[in-house]
């Protein structure tokens, strides 16, 4: 590489950097979205960076659906007892029972739409000016056009054809109170920019992410986790697979890839062969083309 | 591996969409959902081939309306190079959409129909390119396959291209013939195409030299913030920034505007530690000897190249918002890590950018208007001209009352 040239994973990193910090300086009050998940971790470590030797001024907020994997959670409180991190949790079940969001139900329930009303309660509860999030532009097309700073109405909610420009590296996080914003560091990383940065960095990941046994069963083309959370449906056989997760989140539409990569160079090479989106893996996703607008609209993440 | 920033323009209907998705097909960027979704809903749509223009269209109500809208981002790659491509759509709201996604592109891809030739359209992209300091430009004459290949074609497009564009400076500019919808010299060089001698598209888009648009001469350091003691460091004064221009090295003198008390670096950290010298576009962490009366939209610079100081300067604006310029409206400028509150004092004209013709009848701002105005801050801002150096040359303006962003600067 010449001089005076970065490569692109350090482009990326000096970008996202730069998002963090502008975040702290526009906001008072910020959290990161974190999920225990491979771009949140990649979040928590840019955010140690971007603000040493000081401690990053934000601290990790997790939705928690009730559907996690065991691994992930203790995952989570470690990384951010390590990191040095304050963790706070606001959990979809407490929602529920404030009767803030009911349910759904039917075999294909899913708690992922419910996250948002128990994110944007937090939002609100905690007063929080901003969301870190490690969404990234490649994941979907409703992404493809979220701005870096994107922003919410006081209802929490996201008006994509009303966005604001966004020019130069000049983020506009004006708002008015009761509004927040959400911040994107990760915009232009692809999935293997965040592989190829976890390598390089050799940031720990929960395990599930690597080759393991499991029990699964497929579902509509996709392969869940068998958990007492998914009663199976007639036709539906538990086996055993030898796989592993491209993303971790709520159980119950998180779906496997049957993969013998155990390394990272493994799971680096897989992705890069890979035929298929990650997002391709979530079940519910593939409810209609336009369910992550939808959501995102809504107030997801 | 590097990264290349780059935006496509041109007509509507000139193929953007269609060398949008060959590029993410042949390099592999497309996935297999995203394939057959594609195909679902052209099959929906009751299009007679799969659509490659669904694959770019991401909101519902442009899959609906089947036009574009926002500028959005794509992303594909090489073993040579990593593309974040800024997809700007070519009717609505154009000048606006052209301006942002241009604003972070060090290269732009221009199709021109051969059977069209030059149009209005053609030009106005052309003339935004060098207004925004696109230092790359690449006219790809398209569907070549309908004019048969033929080499007049094509240097008929290349010779009223290069008539038009003496009036524009500092564009290096390119032309490949193509053909879009078969691949005729996109990835690979094409049999049908043999009397043109230079590579397919592709292979110029990875290897064209980017780096030299980048301002190495001037160093600025706008502050964004300051890093203070913590329990970890209890001594630690730094301030953080991403350099916008010029070198800095530990041991050198800089100058902090505005105090323009002078201090040595000592040391320059970055995200993995230490660093011997910092460019743009690093974010990095100064410290300095002695420490300085630092704030956030400050700015550190070299005493013997300074930055100009003032409160009232010349630039081009682009208005994006659909609410009209208004007097009688309060403004923020963001500069840099600045937020300060501004007026325009004057539109000396408006710029008509397909005949380049300055209308002097200072009519309202508008969007997609471009206009040459003097800005008055209200406290003294540093800055340079946009051609000199496009980190701190370039600003936008914020309505004080509904926070959009409604304009975009070039500062002369
Ligand atoms: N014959 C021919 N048709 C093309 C070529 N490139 C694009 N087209 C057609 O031109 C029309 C407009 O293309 P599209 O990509 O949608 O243009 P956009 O509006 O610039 O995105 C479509 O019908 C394409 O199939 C080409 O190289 N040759």
């Amino acid at each position: 590489m010449s001089r005076l040239h970065l490569s692109q994973i350090d482009a990326l990193e000096h970008e996202a950097i730069h998002i963090l910090r502008e975040a702290a300086a526009q906001f008072p009050r910020t959290a990161i979205l974190f999920s225990g998940g491979k771009d949140s971790l990649v979040l928590a470590a840019l955010a140690r960076r971007a603000f040493a030797p000081g401690p990053a001024p934000f601290p990790l907020l997790h939705i928690d659906t009730g559907h996690n994997f065991a691994e992930t959670l203790e995952f989570r409180d470690r990384l951010a007892r390590e990191l040095g991190f304050r963790l706070l949790v606001r959990t979809v079940q407490d929602t529920l029972d404030r009767g803030r969001a009911v349910e759904e139900t039917g075999a294909n329930a899913s708690r992922n739409a419910l996250q948002s009303v128990t994110l944007l309660d937090a939002i609100a509860e905690l007063n929080f000016d901003a969301a870190i999030g490690g969404g990234r532009r490649d994941e979907e097309k409703a992404r493809a056009k979220e701005r870096i700073f994107s922003h919410r109405d006081a209802s929490g909610h996201w008006h994509p054809h009303h966005q604001r420009p966004e020019l130069w590296n000049l983020y506009n996080g004006r708002k008015n109170p009761g509004e927040h914003f959400r911040v994107f560091p990760l915009s232009n990383w692809t999935e293997l920019d965040v592989w190829a940065y976890i390598a390089r960095e050799k940031l720990p990941l929960p395990s599930l992410y690597f080759s393991h046994e499991r029990d699964v069963f497929l579902r509509n083309g996709t392969l869940l986790a068998a958990s007492p959370l998914l009663p199976l449906q007639a036709g539906e056989q538990v086996s055993r697979e030898r796989v592993r997760f491209r993303t971790v989140g709520d159980l119950t539409c998180t779906g496997a890839v049957r993969s013998r990569a155990s390394t990272l160079e493994e799971i680096i090479a897989e992705v890069a062969a890979a035929r298929q989106t990650e997002r391709g893996t979530r079940y519910d996703d593939r409810r209609s083309d336009s369910a992550m607008e939808d959501r995102k609209r809504a107030g997801y993440f | 591996m590097d990264l290349l920033r780059l935006i496509t323009c041109g007509n509507v209907d000139d193929g953007k969409s269609t060398l949008l998705g060959r590029l993410l097909h042949d390099t592999k960027s497309i996935f297999e959902d995203q394939w057959e979704a594609v195909q679902q809903a052209s099959v929906r749509r009751g299009d007679p081939a799969t659509n490659l223009a669904l694959l770019t269209d991401g909101l519902r109500a442009e899959r609906e309306r089947g036009i574009t809208i926002d500028v959005a981002y794509r992303y594909f790659a090489t073993p040579r190079r990593k593309f974040i491509l800024a997809d700007c759509p070519g009717h609505f709201e154009y000048t606006r959409n052209m301006v942002t996604g241009a604003s972070s592109a060090q290269l732009a891809l221009l199709l021109v129909d051969v059977r069209n030739g030059l149009t209005e359209q053609t030009c106005r992209h052309a003339f935004l390119a060098s207004l925004l300091r696109i230092k790359h430009l690449i006219v790809c004459v398209n569907k070549m396959d309908l004019v048969d290949f033929r080499q007049d074609a094509f240097e008929h497009v290349r010779n009223q291209f290069m008539a038009y564009a003496e009036r524009l400076e500092g564009l290096d500019i390119q032309f490949i013939p193509i053909a879009a919808l078969t691949g005729d010299n996109v990835v690979e060089k094409s049999a049908r195409l043999s009397w043109f001698d230079g590579p397919p598209l592709l292979y110029t888009l990875e290897t064209v030299y980017v780096g030299n648009e980048i301002n190495h001469v001037d160093a600025r350091f706008p502050v964004q913030l300051v890093i203070g003691p913590s329990d970890a460091a209890p001594s630690f004064q730094g301030c953080a920034g991403q350099v916008a221009s010029g070198i800095f090295r530990p041991g050198e003198e800089i100058m902090h505007f505005p105090s323009r008390q002078c201090a040595r670096v000592t040391a320059i950290h970055g995200p993995g530690g230490p660093v011997n010298e910092a460019f743009h576009p690093m974010s990095v962490v100064l410290e300095t000897d002695p420490p300085l009366p630092l704030a956030r939209g400050d700015l550190l610079a070299k005493p013997n190249n300074q930055p100009t100081t003032g409160q009232e300067f010349e630039s081009m604006l682009c208005w994006l918002s659909a609410t009209p310029f208004d007097p009688a409206r309060r403004y923020v400028l963001r500069h840099t890590s600045n937020a300060i509150a501004c007026t325009i004092t004057q539109v000396r004209y408006k710029l008509d950018i397909t005949t380049l013709h300055r209308n002097q009848n200072a009519l309202p701002l508008a969007m997609n208007d471009l206009a040459r105005v003097t800005l008055h801050t209200s406290a003294p801002l540093c800055y340079d001209s946009y051609r000199k150096n496009r980190q701190t040359g370039c600003l936008i303006l914020v309505d004080a009352a509904d926070n959009t962003t409604v304009a975009a600067g070039m500062i002369l």
